[in-house]
């Protein structure tokens, strides 16, 4: 049964015999009702799937949009407004609605619970809650999108936001502050559910890093969070009664609205990609049948990630006006956070080494992530020195730049834990060599799309105009090849997931050969995930612990 | 009288805010009267100081006692004397993000003129 | 295949002998006891509360720094609240705060009388404070003291006229009390904001008190209602010598 297929660790059970178990999560209830109204996190991280996925595909197509009207020099496509709705949509939608809620929302509502060895997050209705809140701020952003659209670009610069513009800023502003508040909801139920749901045994060393990423990043959607909110607030205020806060000619300072939106928005990269590097650690391990190199430290860099993160956010305002002292503090900062990141990644390369790596979809995500997000990493170091970042800033170099930590990383990794925990989710195996093909195209896509947008940016092409001057075409038709490519790559998985959930071969318990807690129930779970509270004994990624419960099964079933 | 029956019964296992139980701490009506009558005497406190020229330690003292009352308030309304090392770690850092809101800020508007004489 | 990790906890048996009581209404399936819930409870109520801290603390930080820019606008406009009503304000909130605070006490101790008696007296006083609230409003709406099209500097541009014993200030200067007025009604007005809402539950957890729900050992609402109450009250207790004790010894 566990004899190696080709070099996989993949292990299915007989599939003549092998059935979906009778009672789960899915099928414990009926009708649309009970998927409306539940509290189990599990469905409740279905609906977000779908919700998210919903997004992310209306966020694509504008981005679609934006990449064919640079396609060519001139404005042929869309008049110059149009196109400031378009980037504005793009950003809204894929920051709010699908970057922030997409790891966390998803899979760690899904397996946070499971992790702990919990029946549930502390919090259920809250949980509930959270995604009608999501759902609220989804459908107002689609209102201000039908309505007219807005364009200030998704960081709601005064005092353009606020003087210059009559879209619809105060709707798409109401649909952040509300989407915020589902993010903040989210947070809380994890943090609670981390210090107070362990099962007995899970000390905080034992858990898995997934499960210490989500911390941190809820750390920081609980206290970052609501600074936008007040930040919101003023800024429909402003544009409602004119009181003057942000407004120069009556005194108010348009930075100060800068310093509150970024207090909150530099740590939202951080709360986007944070989820995403817990992904990366489960799936590290796994595939390289080795415990995550440095557990402590990978478990610390989280929290100093979260930690450093709030001291950084001038670095966005350089050019903004601030004092040249106050710069040179924050770039200093600026790179500290350079060094948890690095930790990380070295740790993840030191897993590897001397690993018996196997390269499964999830594995192929992972090792785009660390690539991607290095070379993400590395730039933004660049756009943190002061004297390179007044040549770069505003440049398709710092599209390039959180392009490659966002979708290359954030996206690549929830790509892989998408594929990774699907069997678990469903019951069911993906198309393994489809699969393999879409992380492959997505790869390849990916890089096409953006390396020549650091070019372009370099050599001084600014974001946010539709028209560029003709030196540029060349790298600018790359750039569209590149993304249709990647339009692929995101469409596939779509399709073939969905067919899946069908036809796909049935998984069995821990199809993996992984030590996480999840694995070790049925797939899918559950109602109540465990049938007995479950009693942690050993570390996490403990391949030897497995080893021996293997062993014991075989023979008491034997 | 049978309501005292019930809550000094520290068997009854239904009882979750016995001590015993779940070293829940109450705290007596006394001791809220103590801080309600501290409460209302820096209230006079602040409001006399105010109509004082101190200088520059007027705003300082107006603070002083805010934050004393608050710290009163959230030691004993708020049961944070009583409670987990958790908790008063958790307020700690909302207090110690907002400070760090208003220096790293701080560091922006104070020094944005320097150099530019 | 059985999808338990490991062999149920050897003592499991004995603590399960020890537990054997009746599972109350109020416990959730998911929570192993209902300790564990009330910690969760309160440990969530407390991470909530973090977030109302940042939240205000935005527009504290505002005030902070619009303060020492127009310091002589901030302390004219602010000798323009009554002192009298705020720190009467400031007692009335602080008795609230009082009567939740032997509210909690009186469900900790299961006297549902106390409790509900208690929650009244603190919807009374929440109520009085917001009545006092809505005068200032009106007043200051009176006076064209309300940011926007319709402000007006006038009386801080030349308070001789008005009666009042300042130093009058530049037009300019006069602009910026725009400033304090909108900060005084952001801050002020969000503040009442969380008492609106908190009245409301007020009035609903009175209505349970009265039904019992809390006199029998599920306190946990009553607790966490009364973090939060306790919560606004802190805000108003900075906002109080904040706005209306700027300078309140001008001319000397």
């Amino acid at each position: 049964m566990s004899a190696a297929i080709g070099n996989t660790i993949l292990s299915l059970p007989d599939q003549a015999t092998a059935q979906i178990p009778k009672r789960n999560y899915i099928n414990n209830e009926h009708g649309l009702l009970s998927w409306l109204l539940t509290g189990d996190h599990k469905r409740i991280a279905i609906l977000y799937l779908i919700s998210i996925t919903f997004f992310f595909f209306i966020g694509g197509a504008f981005a679609g949009l934006i990449r064919l009207e640079l396609l060519t020099p001139q404005p042929d496509l869309v008049a110059a407004d149009t196109y400031n709705k378009f980037f504005t949509m793009h950003g809204i939608i894929m920051i709010f609605l699908f970057l922030v809620p997409s790891v966390p929302a998803t899979l760690g509502n899904f397996l946070i619970p499971i992790m702990l060895g919990a029946k549930d997050l502390a919090f259920p209705k809250i949980n509930l809650l959270s995604w009608y809140l999501y759902m609220i701020g989804g459908t107002l952003t689609l209102a201000a999108l039908v309505l007219g659209g807005v364009d200030t670009g998704w960081t709601f610069t005064t005092p353009l936001s606020t003087h210059y513009l009559n879209t619809h800023v105060i709707t798409a502003a109401t649909a952040i502050f509300i989407a915020g508040f589902s993010s903040i909801f989210t947070g809380l139920n994890f943090i609670v559910t981390i210090h107070r749901m362990r099962c007995p045994g899970m000390t905080w060393f034992r858990m898995p890093l997934f499960v210490w990423a989500h911390y941190a990043a809820s750390l920081l959607m609980v206290l970052g969070t609501p600074v936008l909110a007040i930040a919101l607030v003023l800024v429909a205020l402003e544009r409602l009664f004119g009181i003057g806060v942000f407004d120069p000619t009556k005194g108010g300072d348009p930075l100060l609205f800068q310093h509150l939106f970024w207090f909150y928005s530099h740590p939202a990269v951080y709360i986007m990609i944070l989820p995403g590097m817990g992904v990366i650690s489960e799936v590290i391990s796994t595939f390289s049948r080795k415990r995550v190199f440095g557990y402590t430290a990978v478990a610390f860099s989280s929290v100093a990630i979260a930690l450093f993160g709030f001291f950084v956010w001038e670095h966005h305002m350089f050019i903004m006006g601030v004092s040249n002292y106050s710069a040179l503090v924050f770039s200093l900062l600026t790179m500290l956070v350079a060094v948890p990141s690095a930790i990380k990644i070295f740790n993840w390369a030191f897993t590897l080494q001397k690993g018996s790596i196997t390269f499964e979809t999830p594995m192929l995500y992972a090792f785009g992530f660390m690539g991607l997000f290095t070379i993400g990493g590395l730039t933004g170091v660049f756009l943190g020195s002061l004297g390179m970042d007044i040549h770069l800033t505003e440049t398709y170099f710092i599209v390039a730049h959180f392009h490659f930590v966002m979708v290359g990383g954030m996206l690549m990794a929830f790509l892989a834990g998408v594929h990774f925990w699907w069997p678990k989710m469903t019951g069911r195996m993906y198309p393994e060599s489809l699969s393999k093909l879409a992380a492959v195209t997505t790869f390849i896509g990916f890089n096409l799309t953006f390396l020549p947008q650091f070019i372009l940016g370099y050599l001084g092409m600014p974001r946010r105009y539709h028209a560029y001057p003709p030196e540029f075409q060349v790298l600018n038709v790359l750039s569209t090849a590149g993304a249709t490519v990647l339009g692929i790559g995101y469409m596939l998985p779509m399709l073939y997931l969905a067919w899946s959930l069908k036809y796909g071969a049935i998984a069995g318990d821990n199809p993996w050969q992984a030590t996480g807690l999840e694995w070790q129930i049925q797939s899918p779970p559950l109602t109540e995930n465990f049938l007995e509270t479950p009693i942690m004994d050993h570390e996490a990624y403990d391949y030897e612990w497995l080893t021996n419960k293997t062993k014991k099964e075989v023979t008491t079933v034997g | 009288m049978a309501h005292e029956a019930i809550h000094t019964d520290a068997n009854d296992p239904q009882n979750v805010t016995n001590p015993e139980h779940a070293q829940h701490h109450i705290v007596t009506p006394l001791q809220y009267t103590y801080v309600f009558a501290t409460l209302l005497f820096f209230t006079g406190v602040t409001v006399a100081a105010a109509y004082v020229d101190l200088k520059w330690a007027n705003p300082v003292i107006a603070l002083a006692i805010a934050c004393f009352k608050a710290v009163i308030v959230i030691l004993f309304f708020m049961h944070v004397a009583y409670q987990s090392r958790l908790i008063k770690m958790t307020i700690g850092a909302g207090f110690f993000l907002f400070l760090v809101l208003v220096t790293m800020t701080m560091t922006d508007y104070i020094s944005r003129s320097w150099g530019l004489w | 295949m059985d999808s338990t990790l490991a062999t149920p906890h050897p003592h499991e048996t004995v603590l399960h002998a020890e537990h054997e009581h009746v599972v109350l209404p109020q416990h959730r399936h998911h929570f192993e006891t209902e300790e564990q819930q009330r910690e969760a409870g309160s440990f969530g109520m407390w991470l909530f509360l973090l977030t109302e801290i940042m939240f205000f603390g935005g527009m504290f930080f505002a005030y902070l720094l619009y303060r020492n820019w127009y310091y002589p606008a901030f302390a004219v406009a602010s000798n323009q609240l009554s002192v009298p009503l705020g720190a009467v304000n400031t007692a009335v909130l602080i008795s609230s705060g009082f009567c939740m605070a032997i509210g909690v006490w009186a469900a900790e101790v299961r006297k549902r009388g106390v409790l509900v008696v208690m929650l009244i007296l603190t919807t009374f006083f929440g109520l009085i404070f917001l009545g006092v609230k809505a005068d200032e409003y009106h007043e200051k709406y009176e006076l064209h003291h309300i940011p926007g099209s319709s402000f007006s500097t006038s009386m801080f541009v030349n308070p001789a006229a008005y009666g009042i014993k300042e130093e009058p200030l530049s037009p300019d200067m006069a602009q910026k009390t725009q400033i304090f007025f909108f900060l005084y009604f952001a801050m002020t007005g969000m503040h009442a904001l969380h008492m609106i809402i908190g009245i409301v539950l007020l009035f609903w957890l009175t209505w349970r008190a009265h039904r019992g729900d809390f006199s029998a050992g599920y306190v946990a609402p009553i607790e966490n209602f009364g973090l939060y109450w306790h919560f606004v009250d802190i805000v108003w207790l900075f906002l109080f010598p904040l706005l209306y004790l700027i300078n309140r010894h001008p001319l000397h």
